[in-house]
C-alpha cells in the first residue's frame, strides 16, 4: 500500500494530474476505477523517475536527433524541396503485459490464417462467393481484385506478411481497425524506434524485461528464403517504388538490415519466364521479391498499364514458378473494409472457429438493411470506399449539405461503400512538453508466416495523436510514434538476424559483388556531384578571399586577377551569363551573384543546387551507406537547407564555404573508409575523378590559355594553386623559380600530387580496368582505349612545351586541355552506355480499332 | 459452318525496339456454339519461348517476350473453327418477363448465377450513367419478355447510331458517343452492355469475327474481313444470348467468338510493353474463309 502511494506521488512529478486529464477513453496506463496507474506500468514509471525530469527531457531531444541523423525520414510525396520530414519518437513506450500479449498473438495469428485462406479461395475456387459468404458484388467491384492473378501456382500465393491496426474501445476491448495485406509498412520503423530506445535507456532495459525484436526479423529472413524450392540460397530483393515513396526509408533500412538488394522496377527484367537483376556484373536471376510496391503497379503488361514502376511479364514469371513475390500479387483485395462484416461467418466456415478478435463494426451498403442503417445513422459513422485506401470520411465533421451530398453519392452506388462505427481509441501516456498526457493511440502489429503458422513481432509500431482528442495519428501529418514493449516474464536471449554459419570453408562471395546497374549509376553520380560541389566551393572560397583582399588594399592587378577568377567561376559552374555578361556592373558588384551561386538552391550549377543533387543521388542508394556516412550526407543536407539565421555577408559566406568543404571531405573520407573497395567504391571514385578533370580543365583553360600581364599572371597562378590545394607544395618544391611552367608541372603532370590531372587519369584508368566487362578478348574495349589515350597524352606531355606562346595564346596548352577534355567526355559517355544503359523507358502499344463494314 | 480464320496484327516502329513483352488473345475459344479444331500461332521475330494459358474469363492467351532489336512485330493466328447455330430459347424463356429475369439474378443462390453478377457492374470502359439508363429503359417496360426487350434495344441502337469509322477512338467515353451518335462496332457493343447492365441484367463483351459477303457481283478479297465485336447477355437457367447491335441481328453460325470479358480492355487482341520503338503503327488483316473456299484456294 505504501509502495503504491509512493508511486502515485512520485508519478505526480511526471504525470501530475494525469488521471484528471482523461476523457471517456480507456487509458493504457491509468485505471479510472482504482484511481491509479496499472500495476504493469509501475516499474517503468519508477525507472523514468530515477532518470529524472531534466535528463528525460535531454534524452527525448536526443531521440529526435538520432532519428533525424539516421535518416528516418518520412517523404512527403512529390514535394521535392522539402523531401523529408522527421518522424517523432515519444520516449515513453507503450507497455503490454505478457499474458495479454499471448492472447493477442493467438488472435492475430488466427486472423492472418483466415486471410490467407480467403486469399486462396478468391483467386481460386471462389467457394466463398458461390456460397454467398462474400457477396459477389463486393468482390467484383473491388479494384484490388486483380483478375490476372487468378489461379496462380499455390506455392506462390500464400500470404507471407500480415499486419493490422488495433485499438481499444472505452471498455478496454481490443478491436481491429484495419488489415494490411499488401505491403505492410512500419516494421522497420518499429525496429529503428527500438534501437534508439535501447541506446537511450540502457538502465531501464536492464530493470525491465522486454521481448527483443531481433528474433522476429530472423524469422522474416527464414520465411522469405523458404518461399522457393528452386535454390538453396535464393537471391532475394526488396522492390521499392523509389525515393519518392513515403516509406522509402524503411525499404532501404530493411534491405540493409536483412542483407537484400534494394531494387526498383527498372532494375529487374523478365526474360524467358525468369526474373533477372540487371547488375554491373551482368544479369543475375532473382528468386524472391519482397515487395513494397502496390500490386497493381507491379506488372504493366497485365496489371495497371499506366505503371512506370513495375516489371512487364512479372506475373508470367510467377506462373512459371520462377519467382515468388511476398506478399503475393492480388493480396490487396483483402484490405477492403467491405470484408469486415462477413469475417465472423467466414471464420466459422473456413476455420470452424469464432473470431478471437473482433473488427470495428462495419456495414456494407450493398445490402438493403445495412444501407438503410448507414443512411439513418450517417452523422455518427465513418464512411469508407470498399477499395480506396485512406478514403475515410468522418461524418461528424460534416454539415447538413455535405451529409446530403454524401447520402446521394452512397445511394447512387451503395455497393461501393461501407459505414463504420467511429471507434473511440484508447489513450496512452505521451510526453508532451515534458508532461505526461493521455493521447489517442493506435498500434500496428506485424506477423509473418512460418512453417508452423503465423508468428507476431513481439512489439509493434504505436502511433499517437499530437493533440488531445485528435484521431489523426497519420504519418503524413508528421505523427508521433512510440516503441511498444511486450513485458517478458523471463529475459530473451540476444539474437542476430544472421543465420548460423555452417563451416564449409566457403563464403558467399558472389552476393557481395552484385551491384544493381541503377545503384551503380547513382554511385557514379554521387561521385560526380560531390566533386562538382567541392570544386565549386573551393573556387568560390578563393574568389571571396581575393575579393576581401582587393576591397581592402587591392590595386589594378589584383582587380584584373579577381575579374578573371569571377569569369572563370561563371564558366566552370556553367551559370552564364553571370560574370561574363554585362561586365561593368556585376564584376564590380559581385556580392549578389556570389550569394546566389552559394545559397540559391534553384540556381542550376550553383553550390546549393549541386549539393541537393548530391543528396538526392545518395538518398537513392540509401541502403549502401553506413550510419556514419549517412550522417555526413545528412549534415550536408541540413547545412544547405537550414533557414538563414545569421546575416549574410562575405564573412558568413566564407565560413559556410569552409563548412561545406569540411563536410564534403568528411563524406569522402568516411565513404572511402567504410565502403568496401569493390565496384561500388570504384564507380563513386571514377565519377569523382572524371568530374575533377572536367572542372579543372575548364578552370585552367579559362585562366591560363591566354597570356596576361606578368603580375596578374603571378596572382592568378597563386589563386589557382590555392584552389587546387597545391600552393604549399609549389612553394616548397620550387622555392627559387616559381613560374607558369612549374605550376603546370604540378597541376597537370605530377603523378604524385593527388590534385593533379595526371593523378586523376591514372586512377581512372586503374579503376576502369577493374570494372567487370563482357569482352574477355585481347583487344581493348572502348573505355580502356580512352583511358589509355588520356594517360598516354599526359605521360608524353612536357611542361616546357605546354607554355609555348603563339601571339597571346598558349596554343600547345589549349590543344592539350582540349584533347584531354574530349577523351574524358567520351569516356563518361561510354561508361554510361556500357554500364548504365538500362534506363530506356517503356511504352504501351496502342491497341486496335475495330472497323468493319456493317 | 466450318471456317479457316486467319488474323494478322503487325506493328511497325519508327525506331528499333530493344525488348518487348506481349500478350495475344487471338485464338478462338471453345463454347457451346463453336469448337476449335486446329490452331497455330506465328510470331516474328521468333521469341525464345511462348507461354500459353487460359485467363480468368476463359480466353486463351499466348504470352511472349523478345529481347532482340527489331523494327516490326508480326503475330498471325490461323485457326479452323466449326460453328453451330445458336440455341433457341424454349417457350418458357421466350415469354419470361425481363423483370423476372432481373429478380432471379438478384435472389438466385445458384453458383453460376452468382458468378455472373460480375457482369452487372460497371467496368473500366463501361461506366453506368443515368443518361444511358434513361435511354435503355424505353425498351424495358415492366412485363415485356426478355428476348423481345433485348431485340428492341438492339434495333434502337442500330437505328439511332450511325456506323462511322474514324470518328471515335478507344478512349472516347460513352457519354460522348451518346451525344454524337456515331461510332463503330466496339462502341455499340459497349453502349448496349451499359444499357443492359443499367437494367440490372448481366452483359459481357465479345470479340470475334464475322464472315462477310463481297459486294454484289464482286469476288471476295482475302484479308478484307475485320475483327468484330458484339455482346452477350446472361439469362439464369438459359445461359448466354449473343446480340449484335452493329448489324441488328442475332449472331449465328457465321460468327466466330475469340474472347469474352467485361469490356474491350479484358480482350485486347495484342497487348504489349515495348522499350524504345518511337512512334508505331498497326496493320491488321483478317480473313474468314469458309473451309470449302479455303480448299479451292489451296488447289
Amino acid at each position: 500500500m505504501t509502495d503504491e502511494a509512493e508511486v502515485a506521488t512520485l508519478g505526480s512529478q511526471l504525470s501530475s494530474g494525469y488521471g484528471a486529464l482523461q476523457g471517456a477513453a480507456y487509458d493504457e496506463m491509468w485505471s479510472k476505477e482504482a484511481g491509479q496507474t496499472l500495476e504493469h506500468w509501475r516499474p517503468l514509471i519508477r525507472s523514468l523517475e530515477a532518470v529524472g525530469d531534466k535528463e528525460l527531457q535531454r534524452r527525448h531531444m536526443e531521440a529526435q536527433r538520432l532519428l533525424r541523423e539516421n535518416g528516418v525520414n518520412y517523404n512527403v510525396y512529390h514535394d521535392a524541396d522539402e523531401f523529408s520530414q522527421t518522424w517523432q519518437l515519444d520516449t515513453v513506450p507503450l507497455l503490454v503485459p505478457q499474458k495479454d500479449w499471448d492472447q493477442r498473438e493467438q488472435a492475430l495469428a488466427q486472423r492472418a490464417t483466415l486471410f490467407n485462406l480467403i486469399l486462396q479461395d478468391l483467386y481460386g475456387e471462389r467457394r466463398l462467393v458461390k456460397e454467398g459468404l462474400i457477396p459477389a458484388k463486393l468482390l467484383y467491384s473491388n479494384k484490388h481484385f486483380l483478375r490476372p492473378c487468378y489461379n496462380l501456382p499455390q506455392e506462390a500465393s500464400a500470404l507471407t506478411f500480415y499486419s493490422c491496426d488495433l485499438s481499444r474501445g472505452p471498455n478496454g476491448q481490443m478491436w481491429v481497425l484495419s488489415d494490411r495485406t499488401q505491403t505492410p509498412s512500419g516494421a522497420g520503423y518499429a525496429l529503428e524506434n527500438r534501437i534508439v530506445m535501447t541506446r537511450l535507456f540502457p538502465d531501464t532495459f536492464r530493470e525491465i524485461q522486454v521481448h527483443r525484436l531481433s528474433l522476429f526479423f530472423r524469422t522474416v529472413r527464414e520465411s522469405l528464403s523458404k518461399l522457393t524450392p528452386n535454390r538453396e540460397d535464393p537471391r532475394i530483393v526488396v522492390l521499392t517504388p523509389g525515393p519518392d515513396s513515403e516509406t522509402y526509408f524503411e525499404h532501404a533500412y530493411l534491405a540493409s538490415y536483412l542483407g537484400y538488394h534494394l531494387v526498383q522496377g527498372n532494375d529487374l527484367a523478365v526474360k524467358d519466364g525468369k526474373v533477372w537483376l540487371k547488375s554491373l556484373e551482368g544479369l543475375k536471376q532473382v528468386d524472391i521479391i519482397f515487395r513494397r510496391l502496390d500490386d497493381s503497379d507491379c506488372d504493366p503488361l497485365e496489371l495497371s498499364e499506366s505503371s512506370k514502376l513495375g516489371i512487364p511479364g512479372l506475373l508470367q514469371a510467377v506462373r512459371e514458378k520462377q519467382v515468388v513475390i511476398a506478399n503475393p500479387l492480388g493480396s490487396g483485395v483483402l484490405e477492403s473494409p467491405g470484408l469486415l462484416p462477413f469475417l465472423p461467418a467466414i471464420a466459422k466456415s473456413l476455420l470452424g472457429e469464432e473470431l478471437k478478435i473482433p473488427s470495428v463494426a462495419t456495414w456494407w451498403c450493398g445490402q438493403e438493411k445495412e444501407l438503410q442503417y448507414v443512411l439513418d445513422n450517417l452523422p455518427k459513422l465513418v464512411i469508407k470506399s470498399i477499395s480506396e485506401r485512406h478514403s475515410g470520411v468522418f461524418c461528424q465533421a460534416l454539415d447538413k449539405a455535405q451529409l446530403d451530398e454524401l447520402r446521394s453519392r452512397i445511394k447512387r452506388n451503395p455497393h461501393l461503400y461501407v459505414g463504420q462505427e467511429h471507434l473511440h481509441f484508447s489513450t496512452a501516456p505521451t510526453l508532451i512538453d515534458n508532461v505526461l498526457k493521455p493521447r489517442l493511440s493506435v498500434m500496428r502489429s506485424f506477423l509473418v508466416a512460418t512453417e508452423t503458422g503465423y508468428a507476431a513481432m513481439p512489439g509493434g509500431l504505436t502511433r499517437v495523436a499530437r493533440k488531445a482528442d485528435s484521431f489523426l495519428v497519420s504519418d503524413a501529418q508528421g505523427g508521433i510514434s512510440k516503441d511498444t514493449w511486450i513485458l517478458n516474464d523471463a529475459p530473451d536471449k540476444q539474437l542476430r538476424v544472421w543465420p548460423q554459419i555452417v563451416h564449409t570453408g566457403q563464403f558467399d562471395n558472389e552476393e557481395e559483388e552484385v551491384l544493381p546497374s541503377r545503384a551503380a549509376e547513382n554511385l557514379y553520380w554521387v561521385g560526380r556531384y560531390i566533386e562538382r560541389s567541392e570544386s565549386t566551393a573551393r573556387l568560390l572560397r578563393t574568389v571571396i578571399a581575393n575579393l576581401n583582399d582587393t576591397d581592402d588594399y587591392g590595386d589594378d592587378s589584383d582587380k584584373a586577377c579577381l575579374h578573371i577568377l569571377l569569369q572563370a567561376l561563371t564558366t566552370m559552374t556553367g551559370t552564364v551569363p553571370g560574370f561574363l555578361g554585362d561586365k561593368s556592373t556585376l564584376l564590380n558588384q559581385p556580392f549578389d551573384e556570389l550569394k546566389s551561386l552559394i545559397l540559391d538552391s534553384k540556381r542550376m550549377g550553383g553550390l546549393a543546387q549541386v549539393l541537393n543533387s548530391f543528396v538526392r543521388s545518395a538518398f537513392s542508394v540509401r541502403d549502401l551507406w553506413s550510419n556514419d556516412t549517412w550522417r555526413t550526407i545528412d549534415d550536408i543536407d541540413e547545412e544547405f537547407n537550414q533557414s538563414q539565421a545569421e546575416p549574410i555577408n562575405l564573412y558568413s559566406l566564407h565560413s559556410r564555404l569552409d563548412e561545406a568543404v569540411s563536410y564534403i571531405m568528411a563524406f569522402i573520407g568516411l565513404a572511402g573508409e567504410s565502403m568496401s573497395h569493390d565496384n561500388s567504391w570504384h564507380l563513386l571514385d571514377i565519377g569523382r575523378r572524371i568530374e575533377r578533370v572536367l572542372m579543372q580543365l575548364k578552370l585552367l583553360r579559362f585562366c591560363l590559355t591566354e597570356t596576361q600581364d606578368k603580375v596578374v599572371e603571378h596572382l592568378l597562378l597563386e589563386s589557382l594553386l590555392n584552389t587546387q590545394e597545391s600552393l604549399i607544395t609549389h612553394r616548397r618544391r620550387y622555392r627559387k623559380s616559381q613560374s607558369i611552367e612549374t605550376a603546370l608541372e604540378l597541376l597537370l603532370l605530377d603523378p604524385t600530387n593527388p590534385r593533379s590531372l595526371a593523378f586523376q587519369v591514372f586512377r581512372i584508368e586503374q579503376f576502369v580496368n577493374g570494372l567487370p566487362r563482357s569482352n574477355k578478348k585481347q583487344h581493348l574495349d572502348e573505355e580502356q582505349r580512352l583511358c589509355l589515350l588520356a594517360t598516354t597524352r599526359v605521360r608524353v606531355a612536357r611542361a616546357s612545351d605546354l607554355i609555348a606562346v603563339n601571339g597571346s595564346e598558349r596554343t600547345e596548352l589549349k590543344l592539350f586541355l582540349d584533347e584531354i577534355e574530349q577523351t574524358i567526355t567520351a569516356l563518361a559517355k561510354s561508361l554510361h552506355h556500357t554500364y548504365f544503359s538500362h534506363t530506356q523507358s517503356a511504352q504501351q502499344l496502342t491497341t486496335i480499332r475495330l472497323e468493319i463494314a456493317p | 459452318m466450318k471456317y479457316r480464320v486467319s488474323h494478322t496484327s503487325k506493328y511497325i516502329y519508327s525506331e528499333s525496339v530493344s525488348r518487348c513483352h506481349n500478350e495475344v488473345r487471338m485464338t478462338p475459344l471453345n463454347n457451346r456454339n463453336q469448337s476449335v479444331e486446329k490452331t497455330k500461332t506465328k510470331i516474328f521475330p521468333m521469341p525464345q519461348k511462348t507461354f500459353e494459358r487460359i485467363d480468368y474469363f476463359g480466353n486463351k492467351v499466348i504470352g511472349f517476350d523478345i529481347h532482340r532489336e527489331h523494327k516490326k512485330l508480326t503475330v498471325t493466328v490461323i485457326s479452323e473453327v466449326q460453328t453451330l447455330p445458336p440455341a433457341k430459347p424454349s417457350a418458357e424463356f421466350e415469354k419470361m418477363p425481363w423483370n423476372q429475369v432481373r429478380d432471379m439474378m438478384h435472389s438466385s443462390s445458384n453458383s453460376l448465377d452468382i458468378l455472373a453478377k460480375e457482369y452487372l457492374l460497371a467496368s473500366p470502359l463501361v461506366p453506368l450513367e443515368d443518361e444511358i439508363q434513361t435511354y435503355a429503359a424505353l425498351s424495358f417496360p415492366e412485363g415485356r419478355p426478355i428476348f423481345e426487350a433485348l431485340q428492341d434495344l438492339t434495333k434502337r441502337i442500330y437505328k439511332d447510331f450511325k456506323y462511322e469509322p474514324g470518328f471515335t477512338t478507344i478512349s472516347t467515353p460513352l457519354a460522348e458517343l451518346m451525344q454524337h451518335r456515331k461510332g463503330v462496332c466496339q462502341d455499340f457493343a459497349h453502349l448496349e452492355i451499359a444499357c443492359v447492365r443499367s437494367m440490372n441484367l448481366p452483359a459481357a463483351y465479345v470479340s470475334g469475327y464475322l464472315e462477310t459477303d463481297p459486294p454484289p457481283g464482286k469476288v471476295k478479297l482475302v484479308g478484307s474481313d475485320a475483327s468484330h465485336a458484339w455482346l452477350t447477355v446472361y439469362i439464369p437457367g438459359f445461359g448466354w444470348q449473343d446480340l449484335d447491335p452493329t448489324n441488328n441481328q442475332q449472331p449465328n453460325e457465321r460468327y466466330v467468338t475469340v474472347a469474352v470479358g467485361r469490356d474491350y480492355a479484358d480482350v485486347t487482341p495484342l497487348k504489349g510493353v515495348i522499350y524504345g520503338g518511337g512512334a508505331h503503327k498497326l496493320e491488321v488483316k483478317v480473313d474468314v474463309a469458309p473451309m470449302a473456299m479455303a480448299h479451292q484456294e489451296g488447289a
